[in-house]
């Protein structure tokens, strides 16, 4: 089914997309039907910036499984950064 | 009988008059034929649903797909457009019953219109396509494995995706429901619900369950395509389209 669950999430950083770098404001986290990912569904991510149109995105489909790992890397990274890296950031 | 088709981009009037972007697929025939309302699933205007459209016009039928996400993201990719819809919380139900009703008057305006226009939805599509059947003046509807038509969404769902099954009462016309038998949204149990709901409230109506299909099986680019339950599918669609849009 398509699940319309979606969250967004602000962030500020930058992403590569098909024509270059960009600065990314925004997040949008679903897990739905891919676009190109040969999956019934996937946990979808959107790095966007709206400011700049539609096409201002880098997005991924993930499995599952893959996703969970991933968003535990992430957290665990940020665990182990040193603190004073973090704040500076 | 597949015939040849012309198909082109066109705009019409849709909720609050905005012009809405629409892809139009009819048959190069002129003889007076329905039209058929092509209603894409959540990923969007995509690829999938527009060979889709295009197979409507192949089989005789005046057929639109509104581009649901025009407006948040004009002559935007459907995959970009599809992203930027859902971040900004997705389709509202008034204004798709604005789209749909204007997509119909669209329909009825052509030369070759015979009047009678039919709308069919897939996934969330298919949910919409009920909702058109309950608010917009058309003579036939088709529903493919639509969710919510039944059901408490989960917590955390936006507002504009409850329930329809309340509405059941309002359906002005037939309805041909096609579900797969593995799915979990709409669930056999959902159907049953909706079945029972529309019996009671004595609206014409013709289910099919196919037991070795899920969700999606009609999506030939999807892993859930399933071809046994596609083809008959199609079948099901073509008779239920050739008893309800002929004038």
């Amino acid at each position: 089914m398509c699940t319309y669950q979606t969250t967004n999430v602000p962030v500020s950083g930058s992403g590569k997309g098909a024509s270059g770098w960009f600065p990314v404001t925004a997040a949008t986290v679903y897990f739905d039907h891919p676009v190109d990912a040969p999956a019934g569904h996937t946990l979808n991510i959107d790095f966007r910036n709206p400011d700049r149109g539609a096409a201002a995105r880098v997005a991924v489909e993930l499995d599952p499984a893959g996703a969970r790992e991933l968003a535990e890397a992430i957290l665990a990274m940020l665990s182990a950064a040193p603190p004073a890296l973090l704040t500076e950031a | 009988m597949i015939g040849d088709l012309r198909a082109e981009t066109i705009h019409f009037p849709g909720a609050g008059g905005d012009l809405v972007e629409a892809y139009l697929a009819q048959p190069l025939d002129a003889r007076p034929t329905g039209g058929v309302i092509v209603v894409h699933h959540m990923p969007g205007y995509d690829e999938g649903t527009l060979e889709m459209t295009r197979r409507f016009a192949a089989h005789g039928y005046l057929a639109v797909c509104p581009n649901l996400y025009t407006r948040e993201a004009p002559g935007a990719d459907p995959d970009d457009a599809a992203a930027a819809a859902r971040a900004a919380g997705g389709v509202p139900d008034e204004r798709f019953i604005g789209d749909a009703a204007g997509a119909a008057a669209y329909l009825r305006a052509l030369p070759a219109a015979n009047g009678r226009v039919g709308s069919i939805g897939y996934c969330s599509g298919g949910r919409q396509s009920f909702l058109a059947a309950c608010t917009v003046d058309l003579d036939a509807a088709v529903d493919c494995y639509g969710a919510f038509v039944v059901g408490t969404p989960p917590e955390g769902f936006p507002l504009q995706v409850g329930p329809l099954v309340d509405r059941v009462g309002d359906l002005r016309c037939p309805l041909l429901g096609l579900f797969g038998g593995e799915d979990s949204y709409p669930s056999p149990a959902d159907t049953a619900v909706l079945e029972q709901a529309l019996t009671a409230a004595g609206k014409p109506f013709e289910f099919h369950t196919y037991d070795d299909a899920g969700h999606a099986f009609f999506a030939t680019d999807r892993p859930s395509y399933r071809p046994m339950a596609a083809k008959d599918g199609w079948q099901r669609i073509w008779a239920f389209f050739g008893r309800h849009l002929s004038a």
